[in-house]
This record gives structure tokens, sequence and C-alpha cells, in this order.
């Protein structure tokens, strides 16, 4: 199929945002009749990537061609004209209309000036019969699953005579017939010779589905890969690629395995642990002063866990025994009132306040659990400040600060002073060190190695696995959303867990 | 336009995908509950008073209501896209008032009209664009209106002035019969014709999806191509021009103009919208519901005046009620939904 | 520049006092004895103590209202509960034997505030517990509000002739009219409660970003269960305040257009309708502007009700400078490469 010209090709692609390069000169092409997948893990680019293909960032240099001609597109109603549609993961379609409407809004046939209802069902039908969709035409939208919801979008940007067909994580909430339907149709679209541009988690589906791969990695070009040629632990390192070690004063040979040798009971123990729908059941124990890191690719399911310990979201499945005793945690409050400390992965949206100032930020969490009528006084807010800002660090030294002028680093770090002051016996970062310099992250690596030290317990998160080696003395590996492995860290290199994430059906 | 076809010899059964909710979530329900409600109003009404049971008094219904008839079309085209209309009792007194000085001044009462009808659908274009442009809640934007509309009311006038002139007296008088015992007002004509139009709009449009389509929330609207930006900003301008429309037809039913006329009218508005079962969230009901909104209001003061013993000030505290009722009923069939 | 004139230039209430002061220096050009303030039998009189006065109803509401908007919400109810707390303690003191007790008084007031704080849980209710966007939600009670006045007072206007309870709105403490005590006094109660407790700062992290206020375990409901609860013990105050000024209780026009008095107020002292942070003293200035412009307006000799035309203007002139999408475009125009950034900047 490379005799063929391509379809797409993209070069020297270059997009900057203030402050980061979130795509720099990359190159990235696609052959009619394949499935090409997108590879990388969050921050790799593959997202700025698709917005560049459809209008939505203007690049700042490089160019696209489309059918051989340069495509010159400002938005993505125009790149559909062109030819280039899209379905997110999210399905943009109005799910109070009906399936036909969604189909052919935009384009609905008409007599005179009025809609033809009758003509539109019609042609609706015609579009969901070539796919082998048994749906009603005039039935509401949202009256589907997410999965046909989605197969209707499919329906929608075919019609548009799409050359090239994005597909930006449909799979991610479909179940397992869900996703062979969504293959059978992607396969008989290829068949018509589409395009299609494939991002997913889940390696399984990856491999099912596609016959080129390309890796992007912090805004860089790793490499096109065909898939048969590439072996998924191959892929998985270039996706996570080589971390310089930054930190040389922690001796990693002084991590002795906690779990083994103490004869008490596990602080946290999670039986069967699950919810539908985001993470399979799972068993996981942690015990005082012990690090557990969960390992893993993005969707893996290791936020999901770390959501169900923390009370974010609600299990509906298993139990949860704090300190022997079962518990149901049902909002992140009660977590809290256990001494269970959870700081989110998204930094913006479920860490920081953002126009409140740093001492407020740090004291929040502490204050909450106290109630609003007992006030810490300002002298001891004052006093917690100044000693966090000292401890971790935090610039500017500045209490009355406001954090959204902060930096990432310095926010995290506000962030992370909020969830001591509450004295957590657990502590579960997600992502502590994501997007942050390499001098805050050393520092961070080096307090949660502390804490540990001081008998806290601590659940570590990272898509960087050397810093996950580092810190962890135990590890947790996971996968399609389900524990795989649950090792103590004892010599264990980056190789053996990357192939434990990798691994799959092969193991 | 051709069709992607699939070769034969790779059919297979047919995937059939199964529907999440049952039919209590559908989004007729609301509807039918209302007009459960209005058949049920009218035969406790039939059983307890004489003469409840008559076509006429069904026709008084529209009568006396039709000026709000117009209104809420207007105001279910905002809602529907999620918005809300808070100036349509203020757009209709300064209608009344800038009808009612130039019918003073000697103005033909066609060009009064036109002129009525050009200021309300200005105003609702103005509010429409500092809505989709500066992004202002659309509450607030309209409460400004509401205030602009109200004060320039005082403007013209501190006092009631009075219509007299032949055309407009004539429309408030002509009665046009349909049947023996039976005839409508010309306002009542203009008042379905608007629902009519409206009808069409929303059903059988690419505009009136759209107006749908946006009150769904979200990008999708946009990202699927149709014309977000104009569509908004429309709905407002029909609401001006309904709002101003029905200020007419309330001129036709009072033969006069007053600053302090239809005050709290937009709660009513609304009121009926809601009752009639959309959305105030947006993106789903129907122009028919929001007719069966304003039957309902009607049937309530109609029972409320034929029972005597009952005080005016009931039809507030019953539609405040019922408004409760319906949104606490929105919100159980939006949570059963999902 | 110097650096404490570019500090006051960036104050947030910077452009708020400026209006008030400009407003005032327009009457005291018009009408130049305008500041005048006179001692008489022990009580104060003057331009400048009416406006105060006149504007107490108005502030007291917008306090509340503050709150309620720095936590996402709007209380569209306060103007019916005004009715209906004005409608009770008259009702109630017409209806007695002695309407010039001071236990009658007493407890038609006592009565009528814990109604108002009914109602204001009422609302909250639906906002916190079953969900109910806030603007939708006191819609209810803005509808049937002014109903259940009118069944309090039987479709009358309820005159009464009680000289305690005309001491509300109509006598004087401490030389200065009662009101206004009472109004200062509310603002002061706000103030120490939502900064001598944690209120305050719960309150605006919940405005700010109800999603990490939970993950730091705030209890949201209880504290917007508690703004819309002030929000009508507010109303309920400034109620018994207006009908005892006016010694009558009419159920129609007592507190007709106050809550968007109170909304304008509070934008106008730069609390953003988005929520989050919110300043009293913006809310304090915002209502004195309000009033200066409804006397402004008078003393100019221009028809009193025209004063809801410049509302309008008013409030669309501020809201527009406060829009975000106003303000990037604006930016845009100063200068082309647009820095303000919404991904994190890298230290």
């Amino acid at each position: 199929m490379t005799t063929q010209a391509p379809v797409v090709d993209m070069t020297n692609i270059s997009i900057s945002f203030p402050g980061v390069k979130a795509l720099d000169r990359v190159n990235f092409r696609m052959f009619p009749g394949e499935v090409h997948s997108l590879m990388g893990e969050n921050g790799a680019g593959k997202s700025t990537m698709i917005k560049a293909l459809t209008g939505v960032y203007p690049i700042d240099s490089g160019s696209i061609m489309l059918d051989g001609k340069p495509l010159v597109i400002s938005g993505p109603a125009q790149a559909q004209e062109a030819g280039i549609s899209t379905v997110y993961q999210e399905v943009h379609l109005l799910t109070n209309l009906s399936v036909a409407e969604n189909i052919m809004l935009g384009r609905e046939p008409r007599r005179g000036a009025a809609i033809d209802w009758r003509a539109m069902r019609a042609r609706a039908a015609e579009i969901l019969d070539g796919l082998n969709l048994d749906i009603d035409p005039a039935s509401q939208l949202g009256s589907h699953s997410l999965a046909v919801q989605q197969l209707v979008a499919i329906a929608r940007a075919i019609d548009v005579q799409a050359k090239v067909l994005i597909l930006d994580e449909p799979t991610s909430s479909l179940d397992v017939d869900e996703v062979s339907e969504l293959f059978r149709v992607i396969r008989s679209l290829k068949e018509d010779g589409v395009a299609i541009l494939f991002v997913s988690h889940f390696l399984e589906q990856v491999y099912e589905i596609s016959d080129r791969l390309t890796v992007l990695r912090n805004g860089q070009l790793v490499g096109e890969y065909l898939t048969d040629e590439i072996l998924r632990i191959e892929l998985v390192h270039k996706m996570i690629g080589k971390d310089i070690a930054v930190l040389s004063d922690l001796d990693r040979k002084a991590r002795a395995p906690i779990s083994e040798e103490s004869e008490e009971m596990p602080f946290v123990q999670a039986i069967g642990l699950g919810r539908k729908g985001s993470i399979a059941p799972v068993d996981l124990d942690v015990y005082e002063g012990e690090v557990v890191g969960l390992a893993g690719l993005l969707g893996s399911g290791r936020t999901e866990l770390a959501r169900l310990l923390s009370g974010a979201d609600r299990p509906d499945h298993g139990e949860l025994k704090i300190g022997g005793r079962a518990l149901r945690l049902r909002t992140p409050r009660l977590a809290l009132k256990s001494r269970i400390a959870y700081s989110s992965e998204n930094r913006r949206s479920e860490g920081i306040i953002e126009d409140l100032s740093v001492r407020d930020n740090i004291v929040l969490a502490l204050q909450a659990d106290r109630g609003w009528f007992r006030r810490i006084p300002r002298k001891r807010q004052d006093e917690l400040a100044a000693s966090y800002i000292q401890a971790l660090n935090i610039r500017p030294p500045d209490p009355d600060a406001i954090v959204k002028n902060l930096s990432g680093g310095n926010q995290q770090k506000v962030l992370l002073a909020r969830w001591l002051a509450v004295a957590p016996r657990l502590l579960i970062l997600d992502e502590p060190t994501r997007g942050i310099d390499v001098g805050a992250k050393a520092e961070i690596q080096k307090l949660v190695s502390d804490l540990a030290e001081n008998g806290m317990s601590v659940v570590f998160i990272s898509a960087e696995l050397e810093e996950v080696l580092r810190l962890s003395h135990r590890i947790v590996v996971m996968r399609d959303r389900e524990k795989v492995a649950d090792i103590v860290n004892d010599d264990v290199t980056v190789g053996q867990i990357m192939t434990l994430i990798a691994s799959g059906a092969e193991s | 336009m051709s069709i992607r076809t699939i070769d034969p010899t790779t059919a297979r059964p047919k995937f059939v995908p199964s529907r999440r909710r049952f039919d209590l979530g559908s989004r007729y329900t609301p509807v039918l509950v209302t007009l459960v409600l209005l058949i049920a109003m009218w035969g406790v009404g039939a059983t307890r008073y004489r003469g409840f049971l008559s076509v006429q008094m069904l026709l008084n219904l529209l009568i006396d209501n039709s000026f709000l008839l117009v209104l809420v079309v207007g105001m279910t085209f905002v809602i529907l896209t999620g918005g809300i209309d808070l100036s349509v009792g203020s757009v209709v007194a300064l209608s009344t008032m800038i009808a009612a000085s130039l019918l003073r001044a000697g103005w033909p009462p066609l060009a009064v009209i036109v002129i009525v009808l050009v200021v309300g659908s200005t105003l609702g274009m103005l509010v429409g664009l500092v809505i989709h442009f500066f992004e202002i809640q659309p509450f607030i934007a309209t409460l400004a209106a509401m205030f602009l509309a109200r004060g320039l009311c005082y403007v013209i006038s501190l006092n009631s002035i009075s219509i007299t002139n032949p055309f407009f007296v004539d429309m408030a008088q002509t009665r046009i019969p349909l049947g023996p015992g039976l005839m409508i007002t010309p306002s009542v004509i203009i008042a379905v014709i608007v629902v009519g139009i409206a009808f069409f709009v929303l059903h059988y449009t690419r505009t009136g999806r759209t107006v749908y389509g946006i009150g769904n929330g979200g990008q999708s609207a946009m990202l699927m191509g149709l014309p977000v930006a104009r569509t908004r900003v429309l709905v407002y301008v029909i609401s001006g021009f309904c709002s101003a429309l029905g200020g007419v037809l309330f001129t036709f039913y009072t033969l006069s103009g007053y600053s302090l006329t239809a005050v709290g009218m937009e709660l009513d508005a609304i009121a009926a919208v809601v009752i009639g079962g959309t959305l105030l969230t947006g993106g789903s009901g129907f122009i028919l519901g929001s007719v069966l909104g304003v039957l309902v209001l009607g049937i309530i003061q109609t029972i409320i005046s034929f029972e005597g013993t009952l005080s005016s000030w009931w039809t507030k505290i019953v539609i405040g009620a019922l408004l409760l009722v319906f949104i606490v009923l929105q919100r159980l069939l939006t949570t059963l939904r999902r | 520049m110097n650096p404490t004139v570019s500090k006051a230039l960036k104050h947030r209430l910077f452009w708020p006092i400026v209006t008030l002061l400009g407003l005032l220096v327009l009457n005291v050009a018009v009408y130049p004895s305008f500041f005048s303030i006179r001692l008489q039998d022990g009580h104060l009189f003057g331009s400048l103590i009416d406006i105060l006065r006149n504007g107490a109803p108005t502030l007291l509401v917008a306090l509340g209202m503050t709150l309620v908007i720095a936590t996402r919400g709007i209380d569209l109810s306060v103007g019916a509960v005004v009715a209906i707390s004005g409608a009770l303690a008259c009702s109630i003191i017409a209806g007695s034997s002695d309407p010039n007790s001071p236990t009658t008084v007493l407890a038609a007031v006592g009565i009528s505030i814990m109604l108002a704080l009914v109602l204001g849980a009422w609302n909250g209710f639906l906002v916190s517990v079953i969900g109910i966007q806030p603007i939708i939600a006191t819609l209810i009670l803005m509808t049937a509000g002014r109903g259940l006045a009118m069944l309090i007072t039987e479709g009358q206007i309820v005159t009464i002739n009680s000289a305690p309870y005309k001491v509300i709105g109509g006598g004087y403490w401490l030389a200065l009219p009662a009101s206004i005590v009472i109004a200062l006094g509310m603002f002061a109660l706000a103030a120490l409660l939502t900064r001598k407790t944690a209120l305050g700062l719960l309150i605006e992290s919940v405005g700010i970003n109800p999603q990490a206020s939970r993950i730091a375990g705030v209890r949201s409901r209880s504290i917007i269960w508690m703004v819309y609860i002030f929000s009508g013990l507010c109303a309920g105050i400034a109620g018994l305040m207006i009908s005892s000024n006016v010694t009558a209780a009419d159920a129609n026009n007592a507190g007709l257009w106050i809550e968007m008095d109170a909304i304008l107020a509070v934008v106008i002292g730069g609390t953003s309708l988005a929520g989050g942070r919110y300043s009293l003293g913006g809310t304090l200035i915002g209502a004195a502007i309000i009033q200066t412009l409804t006397t402004t307006v008078y003393t100019v000799g221009i028809a009193p009700e025209i004063t809801l035309v410049f509302k309008a203007l008013v409030v669309i002139i501020v809201c527009l400078l406060q829009s975000p999408a106003l303000q990037t475009r604006l930016g845009s125009l100063r200068r082309r490469p647009v820095t303000t950034s919404t991904g994190g900047v890298l230290s």
C-alpha cells in the first residue's frame, strides 16, 4: 500500500503556546485505506496534531498537503468540506434530536422552505443500512447508548464523503461487543479507501485494528512504524521514553519491602474495589510507611483506582478497610475525616482554587474539616503558611500571592501543602510532578520519600516509570482497567514494568 | 451523494442496539402531563360551575389570553436555546405607550404598528448581540433591557394614555362569529397565525432545529456546522418582536397605553412555557406545549373567578405551585434520562 | 507612575469610588448645600442622611445577594420576601388589640423574620438539595411570593398606627435614622460572620471552583444553604423597614424591583456574577451609588421614574466592562500576540 501517494502529508509541523512548544517539527502522513494509530502519553501532542489537521489550531510552520494539494483551512467546518471528518471522544452530536437529524442536519433534504422529514429519514436509514446498523432514524439520539451515538457520529462523518476520518478515543466508554461492532465499521470504511486516524489508550485495540503507528513524545516525533513490525514492549518504550535521573541522593537500595516483613495489618485494604464502566474490581494493600506506585498507561485505571480510594468517585463494588475498619467513603470529605488525602491529576479543575491566596489554599482542607464556625486563627494560618512555604520552598515566598499567578510547580507545592496540613495517614498523589520543572520535581520526590519514612502511607501515580521505581516500595501495574501485577520493588527494572504494561494477551 | 456499500458476502446479523431508557422519560411526558392537567381542570370546573362546559368558554380563554399566547411564542424560542427573557413585560408596556402616544399624535394606525414592531425587534436584537458576542448571561442582559424599556415608558409619559383611534377601537370590538353562539376576536386569529408560523419554523427549518441544537448545550451545534451565532441572536429578535406584537394585541384589549402595565407579565410567560413542558435548561419542549401552558393559566384564572369566594391572589400562588411541580418534574425526568 | 497612585488605580473599588464621588460632586454643583448636615432635636438631617436612609433597604438586600452571588447563585425572590415580611408584620400589628405595645411589635417582627428565614431555607433547599439552577429555583418564590403576601393582607393595603413599629423605618437611634443603624449593623454582622469565621473563605472557594472544593472536603451543600437563608433574613428585615417607613404593607408594590437594584449594587461593587471573590464594602458603595443616582436624577430635575433608564445603562456598561469576552477583544487589539495563557506558566 505504500506505493500509493499519501492522502495526508504533514511535514515539519510546529505549534507553540505561550511557554510550551506543543509540536516541534513533526512529520505525519496517512495513506488511503489504512488505519493509522497516533500514539503517545499525556502531553505528547496527539490532540494538538489532530487539531492542526482539522484547522482548529493554526500551524506556526510546516505544511499540510491533502491529496497532494496544500490544505488551507481555518476551522472544522472547512476541514469537513475538504474531506476530513472527526469523531471526538465526547460525541459532539445533539442528543435531544433524532438520529436522522444528527446524521443529516446541515445537508437536510428540503421541499420548498421546509425540511422534508420523510426524505431525511429515508436517507438516514440508507446510510445506517450501509453500515449494517439497525437504528430507527426517528428515535431520539439521547435514548441510545454511547456506543450507538458514536456509530451515528461516524455515519454523519462518512456521509460528507470523508477521505480522512479521525477517531479520537472512540472506544474509551464502549464494552467488548460494542468495540467489535465499531471495528467492523472501521474495516468496511477502510476497504472503501478511507484513511482512518485512530487514537486509543488501549494497546490491544491498537494492535488489532491499525496498520501503521506514529509515536509522539513531548511534542516531538519518535517515529513511524508498521504495526506488524514493532513489538509492544518497544512501542511502550518509545511512548514513555527515558528520563534522566534527577535524584541522586535517594538511595533506592534502601527501600526495604515493608509489606513482607511487617506483621501488622495493612493500613489500607481494598478488596474487590471497582466501579462499573471505570475500573474492574481490584485488591490493594497499603502498609504504614509504604509507598505504593501505580504504573500503567493513561486510561489504564490508575487514576480511577485512586479516585475510588479517596471518595472522589463512589465504588459500586467491593469493600475498603482503613486501619482494619470497613468504611464507605462516599465523598472526599469522609475520606479526609479518615485522614486520606487525594491530590488530583487535574491541578486546575480539581486542585487549586485559582483566585485565592497561597495561604487560603493551604489552609482550605484543614478549615473544611474543622467546619465553618471554628476558624483557624489568623496567627495559626500564618504559621502554617510560613512553615510550608519554607519547607516546600514555594516561590514567591508570599502567603498573600494569588495562586493562579504561581508557576505550575509552585502551584503543585501549594496543593501538597494543603494535603500535608491535614496530617494524612494515606496520601494519594496522582501525577504530582507532571508539567513542572526539574527542580520542583526533585523536591517533591524527596518529600514523598521523607513522608513515608515518617510513617505515612503513599500511593504514587506517575507516567514516568523511573520516578515510580525510584520512590516505591511496591509497584502495582494496571492495564486496560485491570490490575495485572503487584510486585515488590526489589531490583525491578523499567524494562520489566514496561513488559508488564505492554504484554497483554502475550503474557 | 453516494452510499458506501458493504460487500453483501460479509453481511451478518444486524447490530441491534438496546435502548437505554424506558418511555417514562420521553420528551412528550411533560406535555402529556399538562394536557391531562388541563382536561382535569376543565372537568372539575364543568362539574362545579354552570356554563363552564361550553365551547365559548374555551374560546374566551383564547380571547382573554391572545397577547400572552404571542408572548410565550417568543419566550419558547428563547428558553429552548437555554436562555431567558425578563424584558417581555416591559417591552409590552413600552409598545402600548409608543402606540398610544403616536396615535394621539395622529399617526396612521398601520405605521404605528410597524414602528412598534421594529422597536421591539431592534431592542431584542441588541440584547441578542450583547448576549452572544460579549457572553453576558441572558438574564442580566434582558434585565437591563427590562429597566431600559420600563424607563423609556416613563420618558414618553408618566400617565395613562387612552386610545380612541377608530382602527384600534374596531379591532377591540370586532367579534368574528364561528358558529351559533360562538365567536372570537381578530387578536385570536393573529395569535393563532403566530403560533402556526412558530410551529413551522421550529419543526420544519434548519433555523428551528438549530434552536433546539443550541439548547442541547456545549459546542456540538457549532461543531456540526450549524449557524449558531445567527440563530442565538435571532431568538432574541423573535422574542422582542413577539413582545411588541403582544403589546399591540394588549392595546386592542385595553385600548390604552400605560407605563405600569404588564408588570410581572414575563413571569406569566415563563410559567406558561415551563408548565407547557419546555425544559428551562433548553433543548426540549414544544410550542404547542406552551399554548397548553397558557390555557392552564387561563383556566386557573377562570376557576378562581367562577369560585367567587377565592380571591385573585390565589392565581399567583397556584401558578407558583404548578411552576414548582413542573420544575421538580423536569429535574426528575432529567435524572431519569441519565 | 507613582507606585501608590498605580496601586490605588488597580484597587478593585477604585472605579466605584470615583463614580460615587463624581455623582456627589455633580449634586453639589447643582445644589450647593448638598453636603450640609444639621442637628435638630438630637436628630441628624440632610441630603446625605436621606440618601443613606432611603438606600438602607437596598443595601440590606444587596448584602444577602452578595453572598449568594459569591457562590455562583442568584436570588430573584428577595422582592417577594420583602413584600411577605412587611405584610405579615403589619397584619399581626393591625390585628392585635394594642398596636402600640412593644410586645406586639416584637412578636410581629420576630414572627416575620422567622418566616423570612424559612423562605430563605426553602430557596436553599431547592438549590442545594434538589439541585435546581438558582435562577429557576428562586423564580418560583418570585412568582408565588406576591400572591402569598396578598393572601396575608387579604388583598388590602394594610395601614397601621404603631409608634414602636414606626421606629424601624422612620425613627432615630443615636441621632441617626434607625434604618441606617440597622443596615450598617447587618453589614457589620455579615462582615464579622464571614471574616471572623471561615465562612468567607469557604463561600469563595465554593464559588470559584466547586469541584476542587469538593475534593478539599468543603461541605458546599450547607454553605449554599446558609447564604440563601441569610439572603432571606436580609430581605425580611428590609421588608419590615419599608413597611414601617410608610406605615403600611402594600403586597403589590413593596420591594418591587428591589432584586434588580440589589443585583446592580453587587455588580457595581465589583463582585462578579460568575461567583468567587466578593466584596461587601464594594456592595456598600454600589448601593450608595444607586441611591445617589436616584437622588441626583431628582436633584437635576428629571422625573424620578426615569432613573430606570440610567440604571439600565449602568448595568450594561458595568457588565460589558466585566465581560471576559470584551477584555480579550480589547486585549488583542492592544497587543497582537496574546500572552494571556491558559496553559501553566513554567517557572
